[in-house]
């Protein structure tokens, strides 16, 4: 059986009263990048902070249903968010470097889960590779003690995904990573999760239609905290089974 | 076309006029300030001179200098803040950074704001009752600096918990992103992140505690003492209640000495808040979120 790397199962989600997330499912294969798009407050954010329960830390949140990342439920009482955190990491709106030098940034994760196993001498080369797998590398090797927050948004950004990946995790969750960059970087942030395609399973929410439609291998539509709709995207975009999806991609809200 | 009519310019000139006088309201808050400062630096400033810092009071304390005063009142703070610093700053981080919002931490809220309410005097009795008394420490430094770290605390967790807060969502969410616990954040992210803020707050403190008469008067600083305090377990002189002593308790004393007893006192304090303000700038200067 082959279930997907992310699999979300009639899962809802209540902000003290409010419910966000109503029975929502969602299968999203390995190594694929799945989209989420849907108008604003449609709970697509929520859904994409549950995979890491990163909605927790901030209180008031219940749940029901279950959530399996890599054929592991990850709501169990059992589930430590530090080992959650490591196998899925996540990239916000705006770029958000730590005060803190280029380097600093790349092994700030690495420092807290993964230099145990890797070894103290391995610094340089870790950072290294991760400013590699983000095409950073040769824009910033001459640079890396200066502080993160002089880069351009788009390095910032880089960056931000570059520091996620000395942990090795295998999700990236990605809440609308371009939405604060100009259309040329987003299609160098684009064209860089595309690539990092198969390596690891992305999840990205964008309110841009078009974004979703370039970059994502399948889709999903959400609406008032339901799954309306979800597919590959290519057959989304052209023939999409219900009213409200059409009308929403055609333009029509949201 | 556009020429402004007769009702705008008799409203422009009225707009003028208030903007003068709210101009002027606010230049009169300089006044007692500046005003302070004169008569102290005019009528204290002949007592002035190395030997007012290092010499003992003479002749029934109307002659002489404020050194044990001085010393005291560095023994006072010290130990005020070594109680109140890490009591505070623990509780502005949980406060800030783990409490969640409920019944108890609404209650701790409202204690701290009415704490910070409660007159000088009465923390004065509390110390008294609580640590002179009931703790058994009788009148002595430590007795008197527990109950100025009690007045201060509120001061230290407000400012602190502010400083806390200043740090922005996104570095929090950053590290939460990675996998940091709360603990990682705080420590990696947060503090150094805030120390410069906290360090204000806590020199604010000190500036308000050197000042300090009612909480130390009952419970720890005497009129006269012819010895350096040896330890926390003794009394010990100091400039406030120097200052009150002088002033008012013992006749036939020059009148520059009060007023330079005031003079130094005041000083201390301005020079304290000088460096908080010197903090707080080349903070707001390296901060770049």
């Amino acid at each position: 059986m082959d279930r997907g790397a992310i699999s979300v199962r009639d899962f809802s989600l209540w902000y003290g009263n409010f419910q966000a997330l109503e029975d929502v499912n969602l299968e999203s294969a390995a190594g694929k990048i799945t989209s989420l798009i849907g108008p604003s407050g449609c709970g697509k954010s929520t859904l994409l902070r549950s995979v890491n329960r990163i909605n927790e830390r901030l209180g008031y949140v219940r749940t029901s249903g279950d959530i399996n990342v890599l054929g592991h439920n990850i709501t169990a009482p059992s589930v430590s968010k530090v080992q959650l955190g490591r196998r899925v990491g996540m990239v916000f709106q705006r770029p958000n470097p730590l005060p803190l030098s280029i380097r600093e940034n790349i092994l700030f994760g690495w420092k807290l889960h993964a230099r145990g196993d890797d070894g103290v001498d391995m610094e340089a080369e870790v950072v290294e590779r991760a400013l590699q797998e983000v095409l950073l590398w040769d824009r910033v090797k001459d640079r890396l003690n200066d502080a993160a927050i002089n880069l351009s948004l788009e390095e910032q950004q880089k960056l931000c995904i570059a520091r996620l990946l000395p942990v090795k995790p295998d999700v990236l969750l990605m809440d609308e990573p371009c939405s604060a960059l100009d259309p040329v970087a987003t299609e160098a942030v684009e064209s860089l999760l595309w690539g990092m395609r198969g390596k690891y399973t992305i999840l990205l929410v964008t309110h841009n239609m078009a974004q979703a439609r370039r970059a994502s291998d399948d889709c999903a539509f959400m609406l008032m905290g339901k799954m309306v709709e979800a597919g590959p995207t290519a057959e989304m975009f052209v023939s999409p089974v219900k009213q409200e999806t059409a009308d929403y991609i055609e333009g029509r809200y949201g | 076309m556009f020429e402004a009519s007769s009702r705008e310019i008799r409203d422009q000139k009225l707009q003028a006029a208030w903007r003068r006088a709210f101009l002027f309201v606010t230049i009169l808050l300089i006044l007692p300030v500046g005003v302070i400062l004169w008569i102290l630096a005019m009528k204290g400033g002949p007592a002035l001179s190395w030997a007012f810092f290092t010499d003992w009071p003479r002749d029934g304390m109307t002659a002489g200098g404020i050194f044990p005063a001085l010393i005291g009142t560095l023994w006072l703070v010290g130990v005020a803040l070594v109680a109140s610093v890490p009591v505070g700053v623990a509780a502005a981080v949980y406060l800030s950074e783990y409490a969640p919002d409920n019944a108890l931490t609404r209650l701790i809220n409202l204690a701290i704001i009415n704490l910070a309410g409660v007159p000088s005097i009465v923390h004065a009795l509390f110390g008294v009752g609580a640590f002179v008394l009931f703790f058994n420490m009788g009148t002595s430094i430590l007795a008197a600096s527990l109950t100025l770290a009690v007045m201060t605390l509120p001061v230290v967790i407000v400012s602190t918990r502010e400083s806390l807060q200043a740090v922005p969502r996104a570095f929090r969410e950053a590290c939460w992103s990675l996998g940091a616990t709360r603990w990682q954040t705080i420590r990696h992210v947060v503090l150094p992140n805030s120390g410069s803020g906290i360090l204000t707050g806590i020199i604010l403190e000190v500036s308000r505690t050197v000042g300090e008469t009612a909480p130390i008067m009952f419970t720890g600083a005497a009129f006269f003492l012819p010895i350096l305090p040896s330890g926390v377990g003794d009394q010990t002189m100091a400039m406030s209640l120097h200052l009150f002593v002088v002033a008012t308790q013992v006749p036939g004393v020059p009148v520059e000495l009060p007023f330079g007893v005031a003079l130094v006192l005041v000083g201390m304090v301005l020079a304290l808040n000088a460096i908080s303000i010197v903090f707080r700038t080349r903070l707001r200067r390296r901060k770049k979120w």
